[in-house]
């Protein structure tokens, strides 16, 4: 009886293990045959190509490793920002397209309907190159809120000078902290005595607070410096100083953010729908107000629906943003799998570590959804 | 008894070793890209994914440029037809791995030789068919007439995954002038985005520039500036370990630019056949056994000539009567004041 469960299994084991065995000896051989070496040892080589926006110090003389490292947080900025913009703007779409005003629950329709049945790719070539063709150029460009600059070059804000940075940032994790035990201290207090806090005020209180406190005793300083004007030939001009954007972070950002926040609208709305009217006159019925039925009963229970399929919408967006090297946004893929592999040749070994930080992002996303999903399903006391 | 035994396993291993040793030469003659492309009926072929010129399909799918007369060369010389040429248009990115996977047995596809590619990645250079550098492009309304009016601050589009990328680095470096590159996967993209306005100035090799101009909106804003910062000597590239293939290729090559150098055309051909001058007429097939060493018939070289013509009628054909670089340059003959080149056919 024992063996007959066990063997099945095993040779299901020997089988895939053969089978990987077979794929590695036969790239092996092939590579021996066509003199192609394994190896990880070019990372340490200094890569000797620049890239056009980094998020930590980089330039050529830099190793591979260093430029994997500058590609990687590129990819992760645009995902992360892509991923809390295309939350936001999917519930606002997702509550618009059960609005009973009729403009707006139509307009929200037509919103998911066009961008979510356009390949990404060709949204993404639409923002850069109608934005390229619409932005002025430098020195045709006007100030935005008296600081900042769009031009076809990219977005030119003011950048923050720090002193005692670090003091300002541990001031933030502290108040972070601070936050974290208040509000346990009033759930606590909520479930024994009744007593409520107004704990958002509270929170928000001591987020601000203590980190303008660093201002006054820490020796913390923040100057701006600004974008300004440079010609760098007859017609051709530049800003110097600040920060530039570069207009291919922006239109991806922008891409991703439409199309993804499509699919997120549908799942809010989906999850919304997904309960039962009766839980809404339940609780309307025992005295609370319209604002409380949406935040106590309805979206908790909506939530249980709605993250599922939104931490696959994550997960695509993540994975969506390679297409980056399109519209050269030095992500993972342009530069690593693009570049590095071009001028190594190492084309198994950096197409096997790419392969392998997508699945690590993809599956950090996941275990943190699953664990967010988990801290809000029904708990059986 | 057994001190014996292992002199006598030792001996047999060395015969062995020899053995095999001889019959590799021998079966390296018979060279396993050329069997199998004999096998197939045509030549597989890496080119550009459009670059006039060079490799340029048009409308109908019919490929033409110099890098593209290459493949046809082998084709001509191995299959009796220059046109039996499979093409596949790749990526910078693409290319060395579609040769070395054995998706393409030769690559001409504007391609610098560098030593690093060269010893690396399990490739082979066979020659050199365009001799180019990098240079810059800019709009003319800028004012810009030399490298050395670049300021700090510059922005520069070009294509990843090239030798550009590192010679820009080299050279703004050198002078000590801070850029910014946007680096994109595709030349059409890099053009559009130059076009629009996205970066001050467009590098590439020069070839690319003039080939990429007549792409624009409007070719008479810009001008490629005079400063040639690099080597970029371009040539077909095969894979490493096949060292007969690597022959054909790089001897169908050659006979290209010999031919032209001796006067031999594909008009005249035939009647070279019966020239006094045994240099002409071991071109065209009429002395000697040329072919043999690479397993082909002695009319290898013949059919070349006359089906894709001399180095000088590629050129002629695909960039100075497109307009592209009706000056040749440093690619002509060494006899005229260029740098073309080639070892002797015989």
């Amino acid at each position: 009886m024992k063996l007959k469960k066990i063997l099945p299994q095993f040779l299901t084991l020997l089988f895939i293990v053969l089978i990987f065995g077979f794929f590695t000896m036969n790239a092996q051989e092939n590579m021996d045959t066509r003199g192609i070496e394994f190896g990880f040892g070019f990372l340490k080589q200094e890569a000797s190509f620049d890239i056009q926006f980094s998020l930590i110090d980089y330039d050529g003389s830099k190793s591979y490793a260093r430029a994997y490292l500058v590609g990687l947080l590129n990819t992760l900025l645009v995902s992360a920002i892509g991923i809390i913009l295309c939350t936001i703007l999917g519930v606002v779409i997702g509550v618009a397209r059960l609005s009973p005003n009729y403009l707006i629950n139509r307009t929200a329709s037509v919103y998911i309907e066009f961008f979510r049945n356009i390949p990404l790719l060709l949204q993404i070539f639409f923002w850069y190159f109608a934005a390229l063709r619409a932005l002025p150029m430098p020195e045709d460009a006007s100030l935005l809120l008296g600081t900042s600059y769009m031009t076809i070059k990219g977005l030119y804000t003011p950048a923050p000078i720090w002193n005692n940075f670090d003091v300002f940032l541990i001031s933030l994790i502290i108040s972070l902290i601070l936050i974290f035990f208040f509000n346990r201290y009033a759930k606590r207090k909520q479930e024994e005595a009744g007593i409520q806090y107004p704990k958002f005020l509270i929170s928000l209180g001591i987020f601000l607070i203590i980190p303008a406190l660093t201002f006054i005793f820490g020796g913390v300083d923040l100057q701006w410096s600004f974008p300004e004007l440079k010609q760098l030939a007859k017609t051709s001009f530049t800003y110097e100083g600040g920060v530039g954007i570069p207009p291919e972070l922006i239109a991806l950002t922008l891409a991703l953010t439409l199309y993804t926040a499509t699919f997120i609208a549908e799942n809010v709305r989906a999850g919304i729908q997904g309960i039962g009217k009766g839980q809404k006159e339940a609780a309307a019925s025992i005295g609370l107000t319209p604002g409380q039925v949406l935040k106590l009963v309805i979206m908790p229970q909506a939530l249980r629906i709605i993250i599922p399929p939104t931490t696959n919408q994550y997960l695509n967006l993540t994975k969506n943003s390679s297409l980056a090297a399109a519209i050269a946004y030095p992500d993972l893929v342009l530069v690593f799998a693009g570049t590095a592999m071009m001028q190594t040749g190492r084309a198994i070994e950096i197409v096997a570590i790419t392969m392998a930080t997508y699945l690590t992002i993809s599956l950090s996303i996941s275990l943190f959804m699953n664990w967010y999903n988990k801290s809000i399903a029904i708990k059986e006391k | 008894m057994f001190k014996y035994l292992k002199q006598l396993t030792s001996l047999v291993a060395m015969v062995a070793v020899l053995f095999t040793f001889t019959t590799e030469t021998m079966a390296a003659k018979k060279s396993k890209t050329l069997k199998n492309t004999q096998k197939k009926g045509f030549v597989r072929c890496g080119v550009s994914q459009g670059l006039p010129g060079f490799s340029n399909a048009d409308a109908a799918g019919n490929w033409t440029g110099v890098d593209v007369d290459v493949c046809r060369a082998v084709a001509a010389a191995v299959l009796g037809d220059a046109s039996k040429v499979k093409y596949t248009p790749l990526s910078a990115k693409e290319r060395f791995t579609a040769l070395t996977s054995g998706e393409i047995d030769i690559l001409s596809r504007n391609t610098t030789w560098t030593l690093s590619r060269d010893a690396d990645i399990g490739l082979t250079f066979v020659g050199v068919n365009f001799y180019d550098g990098q240079g810059f492009m800019v709009r003319k309304s800028s004012g810009i007439t030399s490298t050395s009016q670049f300021k700090n601050g510059i922005s520069a589009c070009t294509n990843i995954g090239t030798t550009t990328e590192l010679n820009m680095r080299d050279f703004f470096n050198s002078k000590g002038i801070s850029y910014t590159p946007v680096a994109f996967e595709k030349a059409d993209e890099v053009v559009a985005a130059y076009d629009a306005g996205r970066c001050d100035t467009y590098t590439t090799d020069k070839s690319g520039l003039a080939a990429q101009r007549t792409k624009m909106s409007n070719p008479d804003e810009h001008i490629v500036l005079p400063e040639t910062i690099s080597k970029e000597p371009l040539g077909p590239v095969v894979r490493q370990g096949d060292s007969v293939w690597e022959d054909i290729v790089r001897w169908s090559l050659n006979t290209m630019i010999e031919a032209e150098e001796y006067g031999i055309t594909s008009g005249n051909a035939d009647m070279m056949k019966t020239s006094d001058n045994p240099a002409i007429k071991r071109l065209v097939g009429a002395e000697g056994e040329m072919g043999a060493a690479f397993g082909l018939d002695n009319d290898w070289n013949y059919r070349i000539i006359t089906q894709v013509g001399n180095y000088g009628e590629s050129y002629k054909r695909n960039i100075a009567d497109t307009g592209i670089l009706p000056d040749r340059g440093p690619n002509e003959l060494w006899t005229k004041g260029g740098i073309l080149y080639v070892p002797p056919s015989r």
